[in-house]
This record gives structure tokens, sequence and C-alpha cells, in this order.
């Protein structure tokens, strides 16, 4: 009976640690190991994005400059499909067979039982004709996305382009998963968090086939796309449009701003592309022509181009001699056909005595050389590095060497020296002033963007006060723009000098270097300029404001390679305040002539 | 009438209760597992619920049925029962269609009934019939030999069947067999192999040989204690291996050591056995027996595993014992079962909220793996709960057997417990990565009439058996 017992006890014995080796296993993988929960959800959870639209854009009229298009990627769950005739549905939707197929075939490989996009981005009309024909194709799916579209094709460069995030972005930002678009440059990229909205997710179950079976939760953990938010700007579709048109044929920028609230009008960079070549299937040919394209139409000139002020930067000087009364409105200078010192020789093409009002009337080089010379003179100071530091502090209060802070991406601050720049290329304390006498006319080590130019024309049309030019008036849902915008920001000159200077601009065009810019019933002020370039012809400056009380229009007009500033940046400014102010022009002959001549670096 | 008022009263309730429960977590599971939004009633008779529902029925009439069997027709009916069971196991080879790749089902009128569930209580009863006979000992040689063909003559014609995971069931009743005076080596030997196969595999052949080798030495040194004899032995066998390696090489071109070492073992066999002859020492003649025939079985199962069987079959041992990792393949079944239970956590998922077995990404999922939808719908707790109600049965089975005066109706039960306990470990093991994927289905809980009405059988059988136990049979 003993051993029958032992044998009872032996049998029970194997039964229970065989439970027992269970119990520990499932203890294993149901609890310690955490690994099955996620495959678990990886197999039954399909999370479906809904695709926020982006906000549309418009000008400060209410003219819209960017809509939404929608366009169709043609999808495929490899193993829902029938047999079919790849030939028939490659001119249905109007590919390549061979492309077709190799799509199919990446679509296969990747899964037979998820989706895969096979075609991106058919357009509209493509898509409702071979829409009628989808019933012939099953597992094939069509799924909404929307492409920029540009009605008036003007201000690329403002507005920017989208595209798909690249990897960078995804690793550092959760908000982006693959196949997300994000704005690459200008307004989409500056203003990106406002216009993309919120994607939705809806999160479904699927069986092991990848056919739906219902919602997760009942949606309870679904969101709800929320469409991005209209942006108006502050720019004049129409003036932009000219201002393209009027540089259609040359390099360089034209930046016009609102004084009274530093609101950009235009800003045109040139030669510009239509921002249509920048969307969806054609952006990457289309890139890579723009691209080695010599004239370098993707550079945004008006904000990242750094030109010599040439004599316009005279306004600025003038403004600081009054201040720190090195001169007075009532002094006078000799011009022997230039300033001369010693073995220094600035030329001039005057001869004879020069006053305050005529030497910006005429542009008089030796007049400013002696306002410079002793404005780092004055006795005032120590030293010249000391009055350079002062005169400093004057050229930066009108938004110049410094970044300005606007909403455009890829703003550049342009260059005023700094006295250790000075200290490092002649010697700390061994430089004079007549070493920098060149910064005197706008020339020498300076560097200017630009819409900064255009900004001191409106700090001078203010009589000594800026907004920081912005590109965006309102955004849907936000009374407000952004405080900075909204804020003065005064120079250190006194108010009454600023008239005296205005006087002389208003001289300029109706006697002076730029008559040529004159419109009849507007008093336009203004100053030419020309930018020395070490490769080639000069540049053409012209800046103004106008009318001369209570300014409607600052403007800044560059064109590269175009001689003096009169020849044809000063008739492009008077052309383009008239037809802000006045909607039309009177002078059709001299529109027609600037637009037609052809200024490129490289001919067409 | 009086007798029937007893009868009733003497059903060990205990037993029926855990019957009822496994039956109905059983049913409630397939609902969960086959659940649909559009037949969401569990009495849809359309559906694999609904008709489970009606072999419970059926099951629950079959059970009142074996009730009201007098005790002594089971008896002695055994040896005709049997009989019946060989003859529909040869029939239905000859005239069943092939269903999965075996001819194991009788089709009748839309029921399917498959033979070898139901063989399975014939062979148990034929056994308890066999050894329970006066004068019987199973250490009798020609006794073990009758009661082995009991048991093997049904499993080899369910192999002939191609349901090999059916056949497979028999090798319980070697635990009865235990239980009834066969000697443990038997039992030691069949796990010891089981390990010798997965070993093998798993780990290089010389180092298995080795391990068996030293423990055979071991052995030897426990019994004989005779130091010199152990050096001898081993420096014979190393000299041979030296020696037959050395031949091999110069005069056939052959460098296999492993070959050389196998060769070597016998060679020093034959020197062994001499030894054993001439001092007559008994014990080293089992102990060389044992490591010769290890050594032989382990080079056996790797010469088979690659040169006779398949790739896809290697491909399936590979990846259950983990060598391969194949999660698209054949492991695809695994990796699901697993990722089903492994999801369900401390609490589960929640009733019919398993998302890996409604959807079917786990297969056979109502089935041979409904133990998943216990694991994802009720987690460790579920799991160990159904576990625990499976322990208990048997070991409430094992305790009832041992109670009984009769000696048929305790190695019936022990039959019962051992049927039961083998589709428990198999079918469990299977679904939680640690048992090949046979399909046999979990016993009461899968569905499917034949097993389900199998085992109420075997079952009810043994609770009649038992209701009578201080009558004499």
């Amino acid at each position: 009976m003993s051993t029958s017992s032992t044998r009872r006890n032996v049998v029970s014995g194997i039964i229970i640690i065989f439970v027992s080796i269970f119990v520990v296993r499932l203890f294993t993988i149901q609890i310690a190991d955490n690994s099955y929960q996620m495959s678990a959800n990886n197999n039954s959870r399909r999370y479906m994005t809904d695709y926020a639209a982006r906000g549309v854009v418009f000008d400060r009229n209410g003219k819209l400059l960017v809509y939404n298009q929608p366009a169709y990627d043609l999808m495929v769950i490899p193993n829902q499909t029938a047999a079919f005739d790849t030939a028939e549905l490659a001119s249905l939707i109007k590919v390549k067979e061979s492309f077709l197929k190799d799509a199919l075939k990446k679509a296969r490989s990747y899964s037979r039982f998820k989706p895969s996009v096979v075609v991106k981005e058919i357009g509209d009309t493509t898509f409702v004709s071979f829409n009628e024909q989808l019933y012939k194709f099953p597992g094939f799916f069509t799924q909404m996305r929307t492409l920029r579209k540009y009605p008036n094709r003007i201000a690329s460069h403002i507005l920017g382009y989208i595209g798909e995030v690249d990897d960078r972005v995804i690793k550092d930002n959760t908000y982006y998963a693959q196949g997300d678009y994000i704005g690459i440059s200008g307004i989409e990229r500056s203003y990106e968090e406002q216009l993309r909205g919120r994607k939705g997710v809806r999160i479904f179950l699927v069986d092991v086939h990848n056919r739906i079976q219902g919602g997760y939760q009942d949606g309870k953990y679904d969101t709800l796309a929320v469409s991005g938010k209209n942006i108006t700007t502050t720019l004049d579709a129409e003036l932009q449009a000219y201002g393209e048109y009027l540089l259609q044929k040359k390099t360089g920028a034209i930046v016009a701003i609102e004084p009274s609230t530093g609101e950009i009008l235009a800003l045109v960079s040139a030669p510009t592309y239509d921002p249509n070549l920048l969307v969806g299937r054609v952006r990457s040919p289309n890139y890579r022509i723009l691209v080695n394209d010599k004239n370098k139409p993707l550079f945004n000139r008006a904000l990242m181009a750094q030109y010599p002020p040439g004599s316009t930067f005279k306004l600025v000087n003038a403004l600081i001699g009054l201040q720190e009364k090195v001169i007075t409105p009532g002094s006078v200078f000799t011009c022997a056909g230039g300033y001369h010192m010693g073995s220094l020789k600035v030329g001039c093409h005057h001869n004879g005595s020069i006053d305050f009002l005529y030497s910006i009337q005429g542009s008089c080089n030796a007049y400013y050389c002696n306002v410079y010379q002793r404005t780092l003179d004055d006795k005032k100071y120590k030293s010249v590095a000391e009055a350079y530091l002062n005169w400093r502090k004057y050229v930066t209060s009108f938004g110049l060497g410094v970044k300005l802070n606007t909403d455009l991406a890829h703003e550049l601050e342009g260059l005023v020296p700094t006295n250790a720049y000075f200290d490092r290329y002649y010697g700390k304390n061994r430089w004079k002033s007549l070493m920098l006498i060149s910064m005197s006319i706008g020339q020498g080590e300076l560097g200017v963007t630009p819409v900064q130019m255009a900004n001191m024309v409106a700090t001078i049309a203010n009589r000594g006060y800026y907004f920081i030019p912005h590109i965006v008036k309102n955004i849907e849902g936000q009374d407000k723009i952004d405080p900075r915008f909204m804020e003065k920001h005064f120079t250190n000159i006194d108010t009454s000098y600023f008239e005296l200077v205005i006087e002389g601009m208003a001289r300029v065009v109706t006697g002076g270097t730029a008559t040529n810019a004159r419109v009849p019933d507007i008093e336009i002020c203004g100053k030419t300029g020309t930018a020395q370039n070490p490769h080639g012809e000069d540049h053409s400056i012209f800046v103004a404001f106008a009318p001369r009380h209570n300014p409607k229009i600052a403007i800044a007009v560059y064109v590269e390679n175009a001689g003096f500033g009169s020849t044809w940046a000063s008739p492009v400014a008077s052309l383009m305040i008239e037809k802000y102010l006045k909607g039309s022009i009177s002078r059709p002959d001299l529109e027609k002539y600037i637009a037609d001549k052809e200024i490129l670096i490289v001919k067409k | 009438m009086e007798r029937r008022v007893n009868l009733i009263a003497r059903l060990d309730f205990t037993t029926i209760v855990l019957y009822l429960a496994l039956v109905l977590l059983g049913w409630l599971n397939i609902y969960a597992a086959v659940y649909n939004d559009e037949h969401q009633s569990i009495f849809d008779f359309t559906q694999r619920y609904g008709k489970q529902m009606i072999w419970i029925v059926a099951a629950v009439f079959i059970a009142i049925t074996i009730i009201f069997v007098d005790s002594k027709a089971f008896s002695a009916f055994a040896y005709i029962i049997y009989g019946v069971a060989i003859v529909a196991l040869i029939f239905v080879m000859g005239f069943a269609r092939e269903i999965q790749g075996a001819r194991s089902w009788f089709e009748i009128g839309g029921f399917r009934i498959q033979p070898a569930e139901f063989a399975k209580f014939a062979t148990a009863l034929a056994l308890s019939k066999f050894l329970s006979g006066y004068n019987v000992h199973l250490s009798n040689n020609r006794t073990f030999a009758y009661a082995l063909a009991i048991i093997f003559i049904p499993a080899l014609l369910v192999v002939l069947q191609n349901d090999t995971g059916s056949a497979l069931v028999f090798l319980a009743f070697m635990l009865v067999m235990y239980r009834e005076g066969m000697h443990g080596i038997w039992l030691f030997l069949g796990f010891w192999f089981v390990a010798l196969f997965v070993v093998s595999l798993l780990v290089q052949l010389w180092a298995v040989m080795l391990v068996i080798s030293l423990l055979s030495i071991g052995l030897f040194a426990i019994y004989s204690r005779k130091w010199n004899w152990i050096a001898g032995s081993v420096a014979i066998a190393l000299i041979f291996w030296g020696i037959i390696q050395l031949v091999l090489v110069y005069f056939y071109q052959i460098n296999k050591p492993l070959l050389a070492l196998v060769l070597a073992f016998f060679l020093s066999g034959v020197v062994y056995l001499y030894w054993i002859y001439r001092f007559k020492i008994a014990y080293a003649m089992l102990i060389l027996i044992f490591q010769m025939s290890s050594i032989v079985f382990v080079y056996a199962v790797d010469y088979a595993f690659f040169n006779i069987l398949e790739q896809h079959q290697q491909t399936r041992i590979n990846v259950l014992l983990g060598i391969e990792e194949d999660a698209m393949g054949a492991g695809y079944n695994i990796r699901q079962s697993l990722i089903a239970i492994g999801s369900g956590g401390v609490y589960g998922k929640g009733f019919l909220q398993g998302t890996q077995t409604k959807y079917n990404f786990v297969p056979e999922q109502s089935t041979d793996f409904i133990f998943c939808t216990v694991g994802e719908e009720w987690g460790f707790l579920g799991s160990i709960t159904v576990l625990g109600l499976f322990l208990f049965l048997i070991l409430r089975i094992i305790y009832l057997a041992e109670n009984q005066k009769s000696a048929f109706s305790r190695i019936f039960g022990y039959s019962v417990a051992a049927i039961i306990f083998f589709h428990l470990t198999i079918n469990i093991g299977m679904t939680i990565g640690l048992a090949p994927v046979i399909g046999i289905p979990l016993p009461f809980f899968s569905y499917g009439g034949s097993s389900l009405w199998a085992f109420t059988i075997l079952l009810f059988i043994f609770i009649r058996l038992d209701a009578s136990r201080w009558e004499l049979l």
C-alpha cells in the first residue's frame, strides 16, 4: 500500500509541477513583459490622420493670395486588389505604365495588408474622370490632400512654400509625422503654427486582414482636425504685382512700407518666379531648375542682399551732424570738384559753395565728407573711437546694422562696423576719421538690406520713429498682432531736424538729382544713391516717401548693375508711388520703357 | 425508487460543479472569441456559440443517461466497446472524406463525429478491464506487452488517419500504467528521452554526448567507488577516439571527430562489456546500456532532423525551441497567441474587449486556441483561475480514484485524469509557447461536439462508477 501511495504522489506531483510551470510562464508574459501589450496595439489599431486644411492668405484688401486646392493621392492595399489592366489605370491617372508598375511593386514589398501611396497628388480634373472608373479597381482608393494654389502668381518670396517634413523635423517635433506638410520659407514658415491648424486622428480597430471593424472605444480618443487660421497680410496685391512687373527683366528689390504702421505694402525681389512652380509633384524638378539659375531667383534680395547704401546714407549723416551740432542748418562748405585732404580725394561734380539743402538736392560728396570728419573729430569726445561709437548708436537707432526682427524668415542684419572691427583692422586707437571717410557718402564697409533702407526712409517720413516692418495685418481669431509691431522705435534725433532734411529730399525730386521721379499732384521726397559695385556696373538706388505731409508710403528701390540712382531706381519708385496713391499711371511710356529694359547679370 | 435517490445522493457534486463551471466558461469564451456585432445573441444558432449551446445541452443529456446506466455494464461491455471503436477507426479511414489532410471524421447529416475522440474512453475501459483482471500484474512481461497493445493499437490507427496529435494523447495512459505497477524507470526514460530530444537540437552534439558520458561515469563511480576502473575506461575511450580519428583521416580522408567519437564509444563499449562479463557487475551493464542508447538516440535525432525531416518541419521545431524567429511563417500562430495572452495583463481587457482574438489575429481561436481568449480578456487572474479549476478537477478525480474499492474504477479514474491532464498540458502549453503546435482541444472548453461529448462520457462514466463504489463489481 505504501508503494501505491508513493506512486499516487508521484503522479500528483508531476501534474502540479506542470501546472506550476504554466503559472510562472503566464506571469512572465502577462505581467513581467510589456512587449506583448505593444505588439497587440500595433496589430489591431490603425491611426488615420485627418489632415487639417491650411489657412488661406489674403492681401490687405481681402484679395486672395494663397488658397487650397484638393489633390488626391491614389492609395492601394495590395492584397485586396483583383486582376486589372495596368495600362488602363496608368492612362486614367496620366502616368507612365512603367512608373505605375514600379510603384505597385514598392507598395507590395512594403506591406500586402497596409495601404500605401501609389501616385501622389492626382489633379482635380484627372481625379473626376478617374473616380468614375474607380470601381473597376478594387483595392484602390483615394485620399484627399490639399495643395497650395497661388491665383495671382505673385509674392513668391514673401509667401514662401510648403513641403513634406524631413526626418530631422520629425525627430525634434512630435507634432509632425511622415507625409505631413510644413512651411519651408516665407510666411508659410514664420506663421507655420497658425496656418497649419491641428490635424485630427481617428483610431480604428482592424482585423487580421486590415479591415476596419469599428472605432476604438467608440471614438473616445479621436480628435477632430482644426483648420488653420486665415491670415490677412499687409501686402497690396496690385502694388506687389506692379513692382514685379517693373522689375521683370532686372535684378534688384523694392520694399514699400506704410510709415504710420510699419506695414509692408510690397516686397519685390527680382528676378522672381511663379510660386505655383513649387507645389506638389512638380516641386523638386522645378526647384532644381531655379537653384541652378545664374540670376538666383530663389534668393530673396529684399531681405538678404546687403548693398552699400550709397548717397542715400547722406540723409542719416546730415541728421546726425545737426543733432551733434557739428553743423547748423546754415553751414556752408566749399566743393572744388571733391573733397581734398592731403593725398585723399573724394570726387564730386560741384564747384563752389554748397549749403545744407543743396547738399541733399545735389548730393554733394564734399559736403558730407566735411560733416563726417567733424562728427568723428568732435572735441566733445576723447577720441575718434568714442565719437564713432556715438555715431554708430545714431545709425543703429534707424534700424541699420541690426536685425529689425520682422516676421519674415531669413532676415539679415546688414553691416555697420563696430569699433572692434576697426580695432582689428587698423589696430586699437590707430584709426582716424579720414580712414573712414567713404562711409560719409554711404560707401565702404557699409551693408544695408532693402528692407532696412525702406525702414530708414519710413523713419524719416515719420520724423523720427519707426514701427518694425511686418507682413501680417491680422490673424483669424486673434484680435491683435504681435505687440512688438505696435511699438514706436524712436531715433536719437530731434524731430525738428527732420523737417530740414525732408525739405532737401523734396528738392531732390523737384529740382535735384531725381527730377524724373516727379509725379503731378504728389509731393514726393526722395534721395538717389549709387552703390559701388566692384564686380561690375554700380547699383542704382532710390529711396522716397510721399506725400510729404502725412506720408502714406515709404519706398526703397535697388536695381542692380543699373548705374546712377536717377537712371532706373527713381522712375521705378515714382511709378510705384503713383500706382499706390492714385491707382493709375499717368506716364504709360515711362512705364513701358522701364519694364521692358533688360538688365540681368546673365541674359536669358 | 429508493435506490435512485441514493444514487443521486452519492454522485460527487464537487466534480459535477467543476465540470459545469468549465463547460460554461468555455461557452462564454467561445462567444467572446467569435463575437461580432451582427450576431449579438449568445443563442444565435448560425454562430459557433449558438451551436456550442446545442452541444452542451446534448452533453447534459448524455451525462444524465450515463448516470442511469447500471455501473456493472461498463465493465461488462468494456471489450465490446473497445472493439466497436477499433472497427470505427478502421472504417473511418476507408470511408471518410479528407478534411484538413486527415481522414478522421464521420459525417452524419451535417454532424461530424470523430471516432478518435471516443476511442480514448473505449481504450480506458478496455485497459481498466484488462488490468483489473484476477492475478494480472504489470511486473509480468507478457501482461505488460498486452497492456501496451491495448493502448497503442488504437493510437496506431489514429496515426494512420494522419492525426498524430490525437494519437499522442494515448501516451497519457503511461501515467496510468505507472500507477498500476509499471516500473518507474520507463516513466523516467520517457521524460529523459524527451529532454534529450530537445537538448540535442538546442546544444552542440559533442556537448550533449559529453554530459551523457559524465553522467554515466558519475553513476558508475557512485556504485563502484573504484577510481582505477573509471580512469581506465576513460583512457580506453580517449585512446580509441584518437586511433579512429587518425585512421579515418589517413585511410579514408574523412575528418569527422564526432563520428570518430561515436565509433570510439562503441569500440570501448565492447571492452567494457568484456569487463562486465568477467567481473560480473550487473549495474554497470545497465549504466552502459543507458549511456549507449542515449548517445545513439541523440545522434539519431540530429541525423533525422537534418536529413529526414522536410524544411518546413525543421522550421516548426526550431520555432518551438526558440532557435528561429519566424513571426510571419511557422512562428505566426505561436507569436499571435503569445501576443493575445501577453497583452491581457493582470486583469485582462474585459469580456468581449479582446482585440487579438476577436479580430482573428489568433488562428483557430474558438477551438485549439481558446485559451488565448481567456488570457486576453481575463488576464493573469482569469488564466490561473481556469488552470486552477483544471488542477482541482484532475486532483479530485485522482483522490476519488484512490478511494475506489474496485481496481476497474480506480484504473478508469486514473485514465480520465491522465487524458485530461495530457490535453491540458499540450493545449495550454502550445498557446503559451511551451509545447509544439499539436491540434488537440482543451477539454470542456474548446468548440466542437465530438470533443465535448467524448470528455463528458469519459468523466461521467467515472462519476457513475464512483457513485457505486460500495457495490462490488
